[in-house]
């Protein structure tokens, strides 16, 4: 797998195929890019298990902050890292030892770490690195055109209003057929 | 820098894109064509949507000032044409530069542009920037090492223009990149006489394009426009030199900009300090024309192109005629230049030289039938000017030669009418 560069029928496959979401290296700061994120996902209809030891029995968002990906009480689709490089390795490793291993390991922009990347595939697992999951959402919804982004993305269907019925919310439409 | 995010999406051709980028059907309507959202205000869904917009937590549109769908088309539009990763559009070239650099500068700084600059460029840049403390040192495109030694502690960014108004001259874009790359400071390039059809500066290491819509882009000389394209190609947080980009910003609760929008987040700085503050919007209105002139931007520029060379080649035999500076030409000092950074064409903008010298160039202006004599270039219809007598009167007569617009220079910017009707006009008027 090339991770430099992703497709956008990648990256919108796994923003479909997933659910259940752990955002390790939530903040409770409101500036902060993972709280932006955090925010964002659950708006998009993703259910979102912040994990931060600092935080952990606290409340973040309306949801219970957890010590350590193990402690989560149900099975994780997916991996959101908000750590560095480094500590992506680690997170990895641990999200191997899940007795439900989850779907996909997605490391923020900035954070790339290619031997971790090696593990979660060779355990059947995809991966997205140095991507942020609010902004891919975006580009593949239509809403990052509303900051004068380039989305990259070309077609003559017109952009799906998100199932959420909020005015100024666009979504990915139909979900496909899980892949995995 | 590598743009690898950008690379990989840039998989249509340049003509899909003109037509297609940005502008997906709409999602409320259904409507192909995107629609002019001729409103000021957008209704939230709530009190708490309403302060993550603000704060800029959500994607999403508070005030035409700010944003507007048919504007945030054409941004989409122009950041796909150009290769880069976000775009904003404001109200004029102008305004693009103001807020390009009000989002680098600080009381004090310098920024090194090159002299051979649009008239109405040189104005900004020596008086009004001038009053926010904003100092321009000067350099000459046609002698690299000056803007080495323009150099200083304080310099923010090196600005040039790729095709250069009015002289048709073709700036080494490489060579000033490989200089802005090791002060590590941004390269800015006015693209505007080019258009991404001409030339790429980002793919020669440019880092921030801009554009006067209001030319070739739009092309029909009906709109005022200007954009800022960002290329997410240069880390603003590297040197500290640019606070607004990478300190806690205290207009938002402390948010670092650079973090939280990384490759976009020059051209979200520029629309959430500099026109939130500054407020040089575009019209919905004119956002709408100039995506409706983007969608024809290759064919139109083929033909600007062939009909340039054309009356160039013809001119440069005229008798009247002293010279003739248009890079497109074979034996043009610029040619060389051309064919690396303008392949497809050296645009549709040169100066040529009377014998005649103030006084031909006064008659030849009041003489055309054709051609509009006008301030202003990039129509589908021909336009003349005498620069010394108009566009670049308010400069001494030494900066006009130094600029390329001296008393015996009229500049064509030439249209996309039969080439043969331009040339008979010109001849009717050269006598």
């Amino acid at each position: 797998m090339n991770h430099d560069n992703y497709s956008p029928e990648y990256i919108r496959n796994v923003l479909q195929d997933v659910k259940a979401v752990a955002l390790v290296g939530a903040s409770a700061n409101t500036v902060r890019p993972s709280y932006f994120v955090m925010k964002y996902l659950i708006e998009k209809g993703y259910t979102v298990y912040p994990v931060n030891p600092g935080l952990a029995g606290q409340k973040l968002l309306g949801q219970k902050v957890y010590a350590t990906l193990a402690d989560i009480p149900v099975s994780i689709d997916m991996i959101d890292i908000f750590r560095n490089s480094e500590a992506a390795l680690e997170v990895t490793k641990e999200a191997l030892q899940l007795a439900t291993k989850p779907k996909v390991i997605w490391m923020q922009l900035q954070v790339r770490n290619d031997e971790a990347a090696e593990l979660a595939e060779a355990a059947g697992m995809r991966v997205v690195m140095n991507r942020c999951p609010k902004m891919e959402y975006g580009k593949l919804s239509g809403e990052w055109g509303w900051v004068g982004g380039n989305s990259g993305v070309i077609s003559s269907k017109r952009q799906s209003l998100h199932e959420n019925g909020r005015v100024q919310s666009l979504g990915l439409g139909t979900r496909t057929k899980p892949s995995l | 820098m590598k743009n690898e995010e950008i690379d990989n999406i840039m998989t249509h051709g340049f003509e899909t894109l003109a037509i297609h980028a940005g502008t997906a059907p709409d999602p409320a309507t259904g409507a192909r064509v995107t629609p002019i959202y001729q409103t000021t205000a957008y209704v939230f869904n709530d009190a708490q949507h309403a302060a993550d917009l603000f704060a800029l937590r959500a994607f999403g549109n508070i005030y035409t000032r700010l944003m507007n769908p048919t504007t945030s088309a054409l941004e989409g539009k122009v950041a796909a044409l150009e290769g880069g990763t976000a775009a904003l559009a404001v109200a004029s070239g102008h305004s693009a530069q103001l807020l390009a650099f009000h989002t680098m500068m600080q009381p004090g700084d310098e920024f090194i542009a090159a002299r051979q600059l649009y008239g109405g460029s040189i104005n900004q840049f020596n008086h009004s920037f001038k009053s926010f403390g904003w100092h321009v040192k000067w350099a000459d495109a046609e002698d690299i090492s000056t803007f080495e030694k323009a150099l200083s502690p304080k310099t923010k960014a090196i600005f040039i223009e790729s095709v250069c108004n009015p002289g048709g001259r073709i700036t080494d874009i490489e060579a000033i990149a490989a200089i802005a790359k090791k002060a590590g400071v941004p390269l800015i390039v006015d693209n505007t006489l080019a258009t991404p059809y001409l030339c790429n500066p980002f793919k020669h290491g440019a880092n921030i394009v801009l554009h006067s819509l209001t030319k070739f882009m739009g092309g029909h000389g009906n709109s005022m426009g200007g954009v800022i394209v960002d290329g997410g190609n240069f880390d603003w947080s590297a040197s500290g030199k640019y606070p607004l980009l990478s300190e806690p910003n205290d207009s938002y609760h402390g948010l670092k900009l650079h973090e939280t929008f990384g490759g976009i987040a020059f051209a979200i700085a520029c629309r959430v300090l500099g026109l939130r503050d500054l407020g040089p919007a575009i019209a919905p209105m004119n956002s709408f024309l100039i995506l409706t002139g983007l969608e024809t931007l290759a064919l139109r520029m083929e033909k600007h192109c062939a009909n340039t060379l054309e009356v160039a080649n013809w001119l440069s035999k005229h008798k009247n005629v002293a010279w003739v500076n248009y890079a497109g030409l074979k034996d043009d000092k610029h040619h060389k230049l051309a064919q690396k950074y303008a392949p497809k064409g050296a645009g549709a903008v040169f100066t040529f030289g009377l014998k005649g010298g103030y006084d031909a160039g006064v008659s030849v202006v009041s003489k055309v039938k054709l051609f509009s004599h006008l301030a202003n270039i990039g129509d589908t219809r021909s336009l003349i000017i005498h620069p010394s007598s108009t566009t670049h009167s308010q400069l001494t007569q030494d900066q006009q030669i130094k600029a390329g617009a001296g008393p015996d220079v009229v500049r064509l910017s030439i249209g996309i009418e039969d080439a043969k009707d331009i040339i008979a006009d010109l001849e009717q008027a050269l006598g």
